[in-house]
């Protein structure tokens, strides 16, 4: 009977808590499912009379988000253009940053990996002013490369780490080996190094595809007008102070907003937990 | 330069950029950020050097004193409730069950989604009227009552909430995998000696985690100390400045109330909280993994 | 052409002096052993002579060339690693051609080359296979037909039998051996098995604390240690090492714990031209006889390995070993003889440690 019971209160605990983590997930469904009449009528916990999509609509393409009143659909493809070349970039450096680090040691070259690993710990908030003085000089104020540029900038750090990590487990006499057989720099990182690398890459990719598309900070300092991303878009439209309140469209904004990196959480969280542990637990 | 020597400096060719890059973004606008904070400037900058004026003004200011109180609070509860929640979960999670996988997804998408999200939900949630309160008292507790959101007293405490809820997953994440590095047979051999499960828990198992403990802590510490995005999703740093914290006041001094120094000697001292933690960390880590 | 010259080669890392004067001369076709403790510095002395890393001071010539600071791959050299170190992202084929891609040899000549040399080695199965489906034995093989694919100038080996089991080791090192018949090919050696050492080598060098204690044949090595390091490095069981009591050092018949022992003419005179004030006198467990006379002791343990016994003895002189042919009547506990000819005695200076006579 004892060990029953045991079993019965880890399971409780257990459930108690997913169900902790899955409302408010239900809550957002529901809610963006529903029309205001239903939403003031119900509680939060009322399922939707029907599968209304409207408030989803509202969302991508009525909502105001202050002054515009386009829906999210602009903000949508802002973060989309400055994701995909923010992450490329920042990977790809991040890859051979970690390959020297890892095979090419140098004198000071450990230091000099440290100095970089300071900025995937600072606050960012220390360089705000002085990087938006910098987008300006170029002209990149309010442009979407601007923020690729400084989302590069910043998660070269942490790509950086990931790699080098990753790469320090890979046996030194393999490249040894290479260098014997007459392979240089480039070629052992091509033929070698690289083809050896899809699970980092996986890894890497997802984070830093997660990080940037959910940035609020630089999003909403970096950028103005056409070029702000999702998360901009998203906070403007559910704090406007217009008139009536619709929770159900700000529902609905969430979600659209939560889609991409869920999806990716859904297809591929193995790897994506793979990172988040490898990368925090190495500091 | 012969292909020789080339090839020995390639290595260091490769890396200059990035490096240099990084040195500049990092200490160079780090300095430049030091000399705001040194200097008068308020809409605009303006290079006149005041000495540590702004930092008088700052920790006489009552908002910064109200932010660094909240970050005192949020972080502390965040923290403590945060490896408290995600240590009990791996350590029932350990317990063979047989959904394991599904249960951990489950535990762990929120740190999939925004922080912005997160707060749009929560505000949602905690919404006075409409959210929460409206829910227990359709259960018939008309008393219930829950203004979290909007007391001042009270608010920086719904940002505790949603925090937890985003971060607790991560947490046990890292605590499981601890968990799962360690020696089978050092349990095995407390078994043997006669340790209850529980004693086992308490006496080996988590005095093992020790270095999970460390790097969790530093994490959910930098997490906290960077919460930006979901004090402005949730309350925008108030009602009034009533949840405001080191990250929204920055922001607010820099980009809308025209007081650049101010805003750079607040992002100055953000900087130094976090360098005294993580320099020695990352010293003693880099020395000890030759 | 293949000759290699290592001329007093030193390595310091830091304020550590690994290498501390290396002189070698290796003749084409020879197969060179470099044997010794670990930290010796003998794989460092290995990573110079590839060209991984480069000597403080002194010189590596290959052939004629001076090639101390030239590239890994412009000294026409390969390796066979420790870990075998495969491409593990290439099949077998791959792997040995990999190095005449390198080169932009064209493919007919590639695919000729791995034809050649797989068939050698025995391998030719294998061939679309990646190295994490192979077993230990075959890595091996693929891993010395990636250097023979090369044809080079210089084969060096970095301890290549070590990660196998017992059986295997002695297996791939007569095939190494007889590798070694058929190209000719100078190759360097490094190991910390004597028994390695001594069964493949030509000429072998042994190492201790940076230094080349000795360098000669097998046969030099084994008959005449220079030193008493090698003299109990190189032989299994171990040289016994009896040390003379201090007083009686210089007399002609020193005593070892109060118990004399009879020198040989010509060990007496190398005494009077190189005298020493501490001696110890070595005897390798096979020139000790269990006999009907001698000097009597108890024995105390015997391991029979099959073709010899090792029989352990506690006499006045100290505990000997002796290896007999064969299997042994006594039992422990036995009181039994030991004898041996003056003539096999070795002995050594305890201060310079190095061999008198």
């Amino acid at each position: 009977m004892k060990i029953t019971f045991h079993r019965f209160a880890i399971w409780s605990v257990l459930l108690l808590f997913a169900a902790f983590f899955l409302l408010p997930l239900y809550v957002m469904v529901a809610t963006s499912l529903k029309d205001m009449a239903e939403v003031r009528d119900g509680n939060l916990l009322s399922l939707p009379g029907s599968l209304n999509f409207a408030a989803w609509h509202k969302a991508w393409s009525q909502a105001c988000t202050g002054t515009d009143c386009g829906g999210l659909q602009p903000f949508f493809w802002n973060s989309t253009l400055m994701v995909v070349p923010a992450v490329l970039i920042s990977t790809a450096l991040g890859a051979v940053n970690g390959y020297v680090f890892s095979k090419w040691k140098f004198a000071y070259s450990e230091l000099m990996f440290g100095m970089m690993l300071f900025g995937a710990f600072m606050p960012l908030q220390v360089v705000l002013l002085p990087m938006s003085q910098v987008l300006g000089w170029f002209n990149l104020a309010d442009s979407i490369w601007g923020l690729v540029i400084v989302h590069v900038l910043v998660g070269l750090a942490t790509t950086t780490l990931f790699f080098r990590n990753y790469y320090v487990s890979l046996p030194d006499e393999l490249v040894r080996a290479a260098m014997l057989d007459g392979a240089g720099f480039w070629r052992i990182f091509w033929r070698i190094v690289l083809p050896l690398s899809a699970p980092i890459l996986v890894v890497t990719l997802i984070w830093q595809f997660t990080q940037i598309w959910n940035d609020f900070l630089f999003g909403v300092v970096f950028s103005a007008g056409d070029a702000k991303p999702i998360t901009v878009g998203l906070n403007n439209m559910a704090n406007t102070s217009s008139s009536v309140k619709e929770y159900n469209v700000d529902m609905a904004a969430a979600m659209i907003a939560a889609l991409p990196t869920l999806a990716i959480y859904v297809l591929a969280g193995k790897h994506f937990v793979r990172g988040l542990t490898a990368g925090a637990v190495k500091g | 330069m012969s292909p020789a020597r080339l090839a020995r400096w390639m290595p260091r060719l490769v890396l200059a950029p990035s490096f240099a890059l990084a040195f500049v973004f990092i200490y160079g606008l780090i300095a430049w950020n030091g000399v705001l904070s040194f200097s008068a400037s308020r809409l605009l900058p303006n290079y006149e050097f005041v000495g540590w004026t702004q930092y008088a003004t700052l920790f006489a200011s009552e908002r910064w004193g109200v932010a660094l109180q909240n970050l005192a609070i949020f972080s502390s509860l965040f923290i403590g409730l945060g490896l408290g929640l995600g240590l009990l979960l791996a350590i029932l999670l350990d317990q063979k069950i047989r959904v394991e996988g599904t249960l951990r997804t489950i535990y762990l998408y929120p740190m999939a989604l925004s922080f912005i999200v997160t707060g749009t939900a929560w505000k949602w949630i905690l919404n006075p009227g409409l959210g929460l309160e409206h829910l227990v008292q359709s259960w018939g507790w008309s008393s219930f009552s829950f203004d979290w959101l909007v007391n001042p007293d009270r608010a920086i405490y719904t940002v505790v909430i949603a925090g937890i809820w985003q971060s607790a997953g991560f947490v046990m994440a890292l605590f499981l995998a601890g968990l799962r590095g360690i020696d089978d047979s050092i349990i095995k051999a407390a078994q043997i000696d006669g340790a209850s499960l529980p004693r086992i828990y308490w006496r080996v198992i988590i005095p093992s985690l020790r270095p999970v403990f460390f790097s969790t802590l530093l994490v959910l510490a930098h997490i906290s100390i960077k919460s930006f995005d979901l004090v402005m999703a949730l309350t925008a740093g108030g009602p009034g400045f009533a949840t405001d914290v080191p990250a929204t006041f920055m922001y607010a001094m820099s980009f809308s109330r025209g007081q650049i120094g101010l805003g750079a000697a607040s992002a100055t001292v953000m900087l130094a909280t976090v360098a005294a933690i993580v320099v020695p960390y990352l010293y003693s880590e880099l020395r000890t993994r030759k | 052409m293949g000759t290699l010259s290592i001329r007093n080669v030193r390595k310091s890392f830091g304020a550590v002096e690994i290498l501390k004067g290396i002189d070698i001369e290796v003749e084409e076709g020879e197969f060179l052993i470099l044997v010794g403790p670990s930290g010796c510095g003998k794989s460092t002395l290995l990573s110079m002579i590839a060209g991984l890393d480069v000597p403080t001071a002194g010189s590596i010539h290959i052939g004629d060339r001076d090639v101390t600071h030239e590239l890994p791959k412009d000294r026409d050299i390969a390796m066979v690693f420790q870990s075998y170190a495969l491409y593990p992202n290439m099949n077998v084929a791959q792997n040995i051609s990999f190095a005449l891609e390198m080169r932009k040899v064209p493919k007919a000549e590639r695919a000729a080359a791995v034809e050649r040399v797989t068939t050698m080695l025995q391998i030719g199965h294998l061939l679309d296979r990646k190295p994490g489906q192979l077993s230990g034995g075959q890595r091996q093989r693929v891993a010395m037909g990636r250097a023979l694919a090369r044809n080079p100038k210089l084969f060096l080996f970095d301890e290549p039998l070590s990660n196998l089991d017992a059986k295997l080791r002695v297996e791939m090192r007569a095939e190494i051996k007889l590798l070694h018949q058929r190209t000719r090919t100078t190759t360097v050696y490094v190991t910390h098995d004597q028994v390695e050492a001594m069964t493949l080598g030509d000429r072998i060098a042994v190492m201790r604390d940076g230094m080349v204690q000795q360098f000669g044949t097998p046969d030099d090595i084994y008959t005449r240690p220079a030193t008493r390091f090698v003299a109990e490095f190189i032989g299994s069981p171990a040289m016994n090492m009896l040390p003379v009591d201090a007083a009686s050092v210089g007399s002609a018949q020193p005593t070892v714990k109060g118990t004399a022992i009879t020198l040989s003419v010509e060990h007496q005179e190398a005494l009077r031209r190189q005298p020493a004030a501490g001696l110890v006198i070595g005897l390798r467990p096979e020139r000790v006889q269990l006999g009907d006379s001698g000097t009597a002791g108890r024995l105390t343990l015997l391991e029979p390995t099959g073709p010899d016994t090792y029989a352990f003895v506690d006499t006045p002189l100290g505990s000997l070993v002796s290896r007999v042919a064969g299997t042994v009547t006594q039992r422990v506990g036995d009181v039994v003889s030991l004898n041996w000819d003056a003539r096999d005695l070795h002995l050594f200076d305890t201060a310079t440690e190095a061999r008198i006579g």
